[in-house]
């Protein structure tokens, strides 16, 4: 075969590079609206664990807001909050935070307090943590955080939200301590913002929901 | 035709399976197949990127110069990888969170860069959807072999989480026993069983073979 000049194999990458590129936005228009209800219904899914037991007649993804940094909740991104209310009155906030001190990177926490300033639910969205040692936050692999449930700051005092080996009132894990310290100081914060900010979390929405008794002019 | 039909796919499925005998794809093949339903997952996303792959190039084949192949190859396997993995997450999203970041890894799973230019680089369309056929299914039930073997024996287990890929509530699937023999679930599990897939392969290769048959071909590189 004759030598091809350069620029004839640039033009063929390129027709093939645009048809590819073609391909993928085709394929992306096809299931964009299919992936984002997906995403919708599982973060509806995984929230649940938090909302154990809660009356509440609200749409908890549609009401979630950011808290921008700099906030005093954990984590170094914004912070995520899905307020929980019966009628017009709050029952809950569900915090998506991020407990930066775990053995391995950041974990991502959903932590669930009710009005009364209790714990309704912790549960580990997101780590790395080392496989049959720290990873035993995640409720496949042991109950630990489930240990939190019912808890406020009354009970036990700020003091007691450690682990027993630094004088605290919450179990540890065999063999790791980085982990359950680190998950224990996110709630403890979070559970302190709680206390201190009800008007920034349960703050109305930027854009309040239109008043359907109104007819259009 | 019909026998050169059949010859083909005793070739994929069997004699030159590409997980068993090419040793290609390894990665995935041992990163996932924990349950059978992860298998059977990752299995069908390989086989239609095989298949895609291999029309796609056997289609451009007269105008890739073959100085920029490679490249070419790259670009058609890595949409068509994305493109799967866009289906994935709008039709299988449990099954895209199970099997994580082992669909957008399908891009680098040689079995299809190999097929591309050993077969549809050189050969007609049709032929060349037929050899990815062949070859992803022959892969494809190698993953699903092993899937239901470690899941079996490790946990006790079958069909576990079909709901996955079918819908519905969870399912547990049938449950043999409760619990087994964690090693077979954990990383070194997958190589134990792939070497029994391949052991047992070549025994029973060595046990059809008459006087007149060559040795059965083993893991071999891609040097012609």
């Amino acid at each position: 075969m004759a030598e091809q000049p350069i620029w004839k194999s640039g033009v063929t990458l390129a027709i093939i590079a645009a048809f590819c590129t073609a391909l993928v936005a085709l394929t992306w228009q096809l299931t964009a609206e299919r992936i984002e209800i997906n995403k919708t219904a599982w973060l509806e899914r995984s929230l649940q664990p938090a909302l154990a037991g809660l009356f509440f007649d609200s749409s908890v993804t549609e009401s979630m807001i950011r808290i921008p940094q700099p906030h005093e909740l954990p984590g170094t991104e914004d912070a995520i909050v899905y307020r929980v209310y019966a009628g017009d009155e709050p029952v809950a906030a569900l915090f998506v935070v991020s407990a930066r001190d775990g053995y391995a990177g950041p974990i991502r926490l959903l932590i669930g307090i009710a009005m009364d300033g209790t714990v309704t639910g912790v549960r580990v969205l997101e780590h790395r943590e080392t496989p049959g040692l720290g990873d035993r936050v995640d409720t496949t692999k042991s109950d630990w955080v489930l240990q939190f449930d019912g808890h406020s700051l009354r009970d036990p005092e700020l003091a007691g939200w450690a682990i027993r080996s630094d004088g605290g009132k919450f179990d540890q894990l065999t063999g790791a301590s980085i982990t359950p310290r680190a998950v224990i100081k996110a709630i403890r914060e979070t559970l302190v913002y709680f206390d201190a900010n009800p008007d920034i979390i349960f703050a109305p929405l930027p854009q309040p929901v239109a008043d359907d008794t109104e007819e259009p002019e | 035709m019909s026998s050169g039909l059949v010859e083909k796919f005793k070739s994929g499925l069997w004699k030159d399976n590409p997980g068993l005998v090419q040793l290609l794809g390894l990665c995935p093949l041992l990163a996932v197949t924990a349950t059978f339903v992860n298998g059977l997952g990752l299995g069908l996303a390989t086989l239609l990127v095989l298949m895609a792959s291999n029309a796609l190039v056997s289609a451009t084949r007269r105008w890739i110069q073959p100085e920029i192949r490679v490249p070419i190859y790259v670009l058609i396997i890595a949409s068509l990888v994305t493109c799967i993995e866009l289906v994935f997450k709008a039709w299988f999203p449990d099954l895209d969170r199970s099997l994580g970041i082992f669909i957008p890894l399908i891009v680098t799973n040689c079995a299809i860069v190999a097929r591309a230019e050993v077969f549809a680089s050189r050969n007609p369309v049709g032929p060349s959807i037929l050899d990815g056929l062949v070859m992803g299914s022959g892969f494809a039930l190698l993953l699903m072999a092993i899937g239901a073997f470690r899941e079996l024996f490790g946990q006790g287990t079958l069909f576990s989480r079909m709901d996955m890929l079918l819908g519905g509530e969870p399912m547990r699937g049938i449950v043999i026993a409760d619990g087994g023999w964690l090693l077979l679930v954990l990383p070194p599990g997958a190589f134990f069983s792939l070497a029994l897939a391949i052991a047992a392969k070549n025994a029973i290769d060595r046990r059809r073979k008459d006087a007149n048959t060559p040795i059965p071909r083993r893991a071999r590189t891609l040097n012609r």
